[in-house]
């Protein structure tokens, strides 16, 4: 009756493949699964895309069905905060005091929308997007909009700005930096990405700083930015997100701006793993890489879950990212940030092309637009650790396909 | 409801009532069918939820668009003539009965 449990905080798709892989692993005890928000795990990325153009309702989003979770013997627990951890005692500490004894306990608690501490910000009408209800209360109030705008020209902002767009709505896009997706992508795709926008009837604001929101009777009219007030009903501010390590960080796990976990997923508490949004990387040259992606969740989740069940097994495949605006494609193997050459494969005007990158003369990322065989290709080239010349990619006639299969 | 047969990596055969609109990796997925990961949630963007469709009811799936087949080229298992991304084949009745082999590996 006392039989300790695998424990998973978070229930989002990191912390549902963390159970199911525990399953497959051959844990047969009970596995407990905690999520503090009301719906069972579901899909997070159509949130600023299908959910919001109303393509996919809630019940398109969730992955599995309720038949599953008793199929599989795992105990998931919808809007439950878990409120502490006593590792001394192995056991976490549930919001209402209860306490439940694990073997094993991952952290798969995400992330929150970071938001701007600026006057306004409280305003009915200046919102974030992270969860379904988010979605939802956003995807309503798209409806009735007049002018959105949107602040950050990241993933997020520029997937709602599309979204927004096709919903009919005006939009302007604010973003500090001076070009988009600037932690992510080279300077050719951000600026084809701007024109993009553009010709979608999107007002694209690079270089430009928010100082605030201002509103009437405690709803906002209008983003004050460096180049004057932008008139908006609705303000979606997308700006990033905080690693939620506060749960590691009150019972003493190392953490930085996320909790540190190696190659294994194992923090500095070999019982407990750490994955997804709130997890910090430790590589091999001692830097702290945090990537905020389903295939880093995934992954990191089933290295940690065969951890769990005294099995190393190092996640160590290259990273890959995508995002969908209007009917454009970008996939983006590697991580490109560093990079000192970019050459061009395909054609711009057809908009099929890829970005392949080089650091120091190893090939280290591409970004391609409508091109999936190139992404396809550059993460098998990346997971050998192979290294293609930027002669060959720029060369029509190279056949990549073949230079793949002979790895 | 539309009736789709899985037969999963171990031989284990799962018949499933779809709700005509939806994709038949979410009617896999939501019921746990094994050997679909699915990773990008239908987006096309991952080719993890390689099968391969057999039956008379393949006759009439609508083929592959380009996309899907640039991602065909790069599945994990074998590229076969019967090869699709189950997160792209939409429930319907013209493909009642439709058998979905799920693909040995998907990364």
């Amino acid at each position: 009756m006392n039989e300790r449990a695998m424990v998973v905080v978070g229930a989002g798709q990191g912390g549902l493949q963390m159970a199911e892989s525990l399953r497959a692993e051959g844990w047969t005890g009970p596995i407990r699964l905690f999520g503090d928000e009301p719906t069972p795990p579901y899909n997070r990325p159509p949130l600023s895309k299908a959910a919001l153009s109303g393509e996919s309702g809630p019940e398109h989003l969730v992955i599995r069905g309720a038949d599953f979770f008793a199929k599989k013997g795992i105990d998931l627990a919808t809007g439950t905060r878990v409120a502490a951890i006593d590792r001394a005692a192995k056991e976490v500490v549930l919001a209402d005091g209860s306490r439940v004894a694990y073997e094993g306990l991952a952290l798969a608690t995400g992330s929150r929308a970071r938001t701007l501490p600026l006057p306004g910000a409280d305003l009915d009408g200046v919102v974030t997007l992270r969860t379904l209800a988010d979605a939802l209360d956003l995807k309503a109030r798209l409806a009735t909009a007049r002018a959105v705008a949107v602040v950050g020209g990241g993933f997020i902002g520029l997937e709602v700005a599309a979204s927004a767009r096709k919903a009919g709505v005006a939009v302007t896009l604010i973003e500090a930096l001076p070009r988009l997706m600037a932690r992510a992508v080279s300077e050719t795709i951000s600026s084809w990405y701007a024109d993009l926008h553009a010709r979608h009837g999107v007002r694209v604001l690079v270089g430009t700083g928010v100082t605030g929101f201002a509103g009437e009777g405690g709803r906002v009219t209008a983003v004050e930015t460096s180049a004057g007030p932008i008139a908006a009903d609705v303000v979606v501010v997308g700006v990033g997100v905080i690693p939620d390590d506060d749960l590691a960080r009150a019972c003493g796990l190392a953490c930085d701006r996320g909790v540190i976990v190696d190659d294994c997923s194992r923090t500095s508490d070999p019982a407990i793993v750490a994955l997804g949004d709130c997890a910090t990387r430790r590589l091999a040259d001692g830097s702290l890489r945090r990537l905020e992606s389903v295939q880093n969740a995934v992954e990191q989740a089933k290295s940690g879950a065969a951890w769990l069940m005294g099995k190393e097994r190092p996640f160590t495949a290259a990273p890959w990212f995508w995002s969908d605006q209007y009917d454009i494609k970008l996939q983006m193997a590697g991580l490109s940030a560093g990079q000192d050459r970019a050459v061009l494969r395909g054609s711009l005007e057809e908009e099929k092309f890829s970005l392949f990158y080089w650091r120091e003369g190893r090939f280290v990322a591409c970004d391609s637009i409508n091109r999936p065989q190139d992404h396809m290709a550059a993460r098998k080239i990346l997971d050998k650790g192979a290294s293609p010349t930027p002669d060959e990619i720029t060369d029509p006639a190279f056949d990549l396909a073949a230079f793949v299969r002979a790895l | 409801m539309v009736e789709v047969v899985f037969i999963e990596p171990s031989g284990n055969e799962v018949t499933l009532e779809a709700t005509e609109g939806w994709s038949l990796m979410q009617v896999a997925t939501s019921s746990g069918v094994e050997g679909i990961d699915a990773e990008c949630g239908g987006s096309c963007a991952c080719a993890t939820c390689h099968c391969y469709a057999e039956g008379e009811a393949a006759a009439n799936l609508p083929p592959p668009s380009e996309g899907e087949l640039a991602m065909l080229d790069n599945v994990a298992a074998e590229r076969r003539p019967s090869s699709r991304l189950s997160c792209q084949i939409k429930a319907a009745p013209e493909i009642e009965g439709l058998i979905l082999r799920v693909a040995e590996v998907q990364s």
